[in-house]
């Protein structure tokens, strides 16, 4: 047992990657192949409604090379967070893309599926026992926010992946999993430094983002040795430097020298990158420290609502001067227009002003005139009719809201489209994103296996 | 002169949908120093440009990469997707950071000089 090696072919799958890397990538005889397929990047409309955030086409152009490819030399593909976030609407998603594909090429393997959906009374049970604490800002959980939740899925770490492949799986589908584990499981299992294996599968889960030039939609190729290890992307055309290896650590990251993960704390403070003469790089030093208690992190959306939205230009500049006064105008004979119908409370209305403050609303401290301002008027409502009814009465008041010093007494707003409002769906939010303490990690990732 | 000017890179994320950092990239190693002494990049200027609490400001140099990582609260006092957010992904929250001025006689980042490194 000297090394191990995996290859990462893209950063997620479904963001593609080059077939030529993962050809050159399969001639360095890897171990395994393992693959992110989920995010909370997208925001919490994916886990609440368990669609895919990426199309079904693209994702089987993704997983059909690897699983072809991991087929013909016989080594275990490991699929984490598989068909977005990870629930088990996500997950029996992806794994009806799978099959698919292995009953169309003719393709058999011990499968392994590992679910991640955790039952709320599980939740409500932590609370009460105070084994619930908040992750980042998300701040105290309440009874009621677990109750309005509507999915709750955990972030599986090593162990139940461990145990897929101590059972023989070929391939791992893996609900809501950290992105170490994917990459990390295999090494550990044979014995590898988990310090070692754990950063090394940091590094390597957004495939060659810690290249230059960076991509998430690129293979690279990493080899864990006892004391270190080393990555180098499998295209030519890009390189890894001790500078983009380190840099990579601070990415999306609170803490540039350590991270957590389910495994401990991963120290990187004393870690040596060094550079080697074919565009790749090796990594020593990095430490783990054992945590003092065993903690799930728990990810659950809410449904707030639906949404309705309206796109205008304003040009006028006497407009663009009484923009707020337009806008408490607006708001007010709207709200007594439809109070018959909906409580001011039960709805929300919002303008966001691109050109002026769109993207910083009230932390925007410029004070440029723009000429012409990019208005879009949102409202969420209970029901997509009442947020469609909304936004159509907004738009039209707005249209013609007058206000003092106006000269364009035939419209205010500029549409660009016919029809001009557009109905946006269901409304998330995060409204579980916490650490849970627990016993037994086993019974929240059962896994189940099938031959295919 | 503005903290844009000075950073090569200057790049905001999500570190999860409640949590924003913010990264300071820098090429030269007596600029980078030279800003990490200037007590006006302190988690209470930073409170104050993003409007949240001094207390949950963190700033870290990563001395081996010459970078300043700042992470704090959301600051539009939305988790990422939920009703009222303005930047799901936080990729747009480097202002009003950007435009803090640190009062430095240093020259601006040649474009070339940014271009090598924007690529992180």
């Amino acid at each position: 047992m000297k090394s191990i090696t995996f290859v990462s072919p893209c950063g997620m799958l479904g963001y593609g990657y080059p077939l030529e890397s993962l050809e050159s990538a399969m001639a360095c005889k890897p171990d395994f192949i393992g693959v992110d397929s989920g995010s909370t990047d997208p925001g919490p409309f994916y886990l609440g409604t368990g669609k895919s955030f990426v199309h079904p086409l693209q994702l089987r152009r993704d997983l059909l090379p690897l699983l072809q490819a991991s087929r013909q030399v016989g080594i275990p593909l490991i699929i984490g967070t598989a068909g977005g976030s990870g629930s088990n609407k996500n997950l029996d998603f992806f794994l009806d893309i799978l099959l698919q594909a292995a009953k169309e090429n003719d393709l058999h393997f011990k499968l392994a599926v590992i679910r991640s959906e955790i039952e709320k009374l599980v939740v409500h049970n932590a609370l009460e026992e105070d084994r619930i604490s908040p992750c980042g800002f998300s701040g105290p959980l309440s009874a009621s926010a677990i109750t309005e939740t509507n999915r709750i899925v955990g972030q599986m770490g090593t162990d139940p992946i461990i145990a897929a492949l101590e059972r023989g799986a070929d391939v791992v589908v893996a609900g809501r999993c950290c992105d170490t584990a994917i990459f990390s499981a295999l090494p550990i299992m044979r014995g590898f430094d988990p310090a070692m294996s754990l950063h090394a599968a940091k590094i390597g889960e957004c495939g060659t983002l810690c290249a230059t030039p960076a991509g998430a939609n690129d293979t690279l190729i990493c080899t864990i040795n006892q004391d270190s290890f080393h990555v180098v992307p499998a295209n030519p055309d890009r390189s890894c430097t001790p500078e983009t290896v380190a840099a990579h650590s601070l990415y999306e990251q609170p803490n540039p020298n350590c991270f957590y993960e389910p495994e401990g704390k991963i120290d990187l403070s004393d870690c040596d990158f060094t550079a080697d003469d074919r565009r790749g790089v090796t990594v020593r030093g990095t430490r783990l420290v054992s945590p003092d208690k065993q903690t799930v992190k728990l990810e659950g959306t809410a449904l707030r609502g639906y949404r309705a939205i309206t796109i205008a230009g304003i040009r006028d500049e006497k407009c663009i001067e009484n923009i707020d006064v337009i806008e408490a105008n607006v708001r007010q004979a709207v709200q007594q227009n439809v109070r018959s119908t909906i409580k001011e409370d039960e709805y929300s209305l919002r303008f966001i002003r691109y050109g002026l403050d769109g993207v910083m609303g009230k932390l925007e401290r410029s004070t440029n005139k723009p000429h012409e301002i990019g208005l879009l008027i949102e409202a969420i409502a209970p029901s997509q009719e009442l947020a469609n009814m909304i936004v159509g009465l907004t738009r039209s008041t707005c249209l013609h809201q007058h206000f003092p010093g106006r000269k364009t007494t035939a419209g205010n707003l500029a549409f660009p489209f016919s029809p001009s409002d557009f109905q946006g769906g269901e409304v998330w939010e995060f409204s579980v994103y916490h650490l849970m303490e627990v016993q037994d990690l086993d019974s929240l990732f059962p896994v189940t296996f099938k031959e295919i | 002169m503005r903290l844009y000017d000075l950073a090569n890179v200057i790049r905001s994320k999500n570190a999860g949908p409640f949590t924003l950092t913010v990264d300071l990239l820098f090429e030269d190693d007596s600029r980078f120093q030279k800003i990490l002494s200037y007590e006006i990049l302190s988690p209470k200027t930073v409170a104050e440009l993003y409007d949240v609490r001094p207390e949950d400001v963190t700033i870290h140099p990563f001395e081996s990469v010459k970078a300043i990582k700042i992470t704090l609260p959301r600051p539009c006092k939305a988790s990422s997707g939920a009703p009222g957010d303005t930047d799901v992904y936080g990729s747009s929250q480097h202002y009003p950071l950007a435009d803090l001025e640190l009062h430095l006689s240093l020259p601006k980042i040649p474009s070339s000089c940014f271009l090598a490194l924007r690529t992180f």
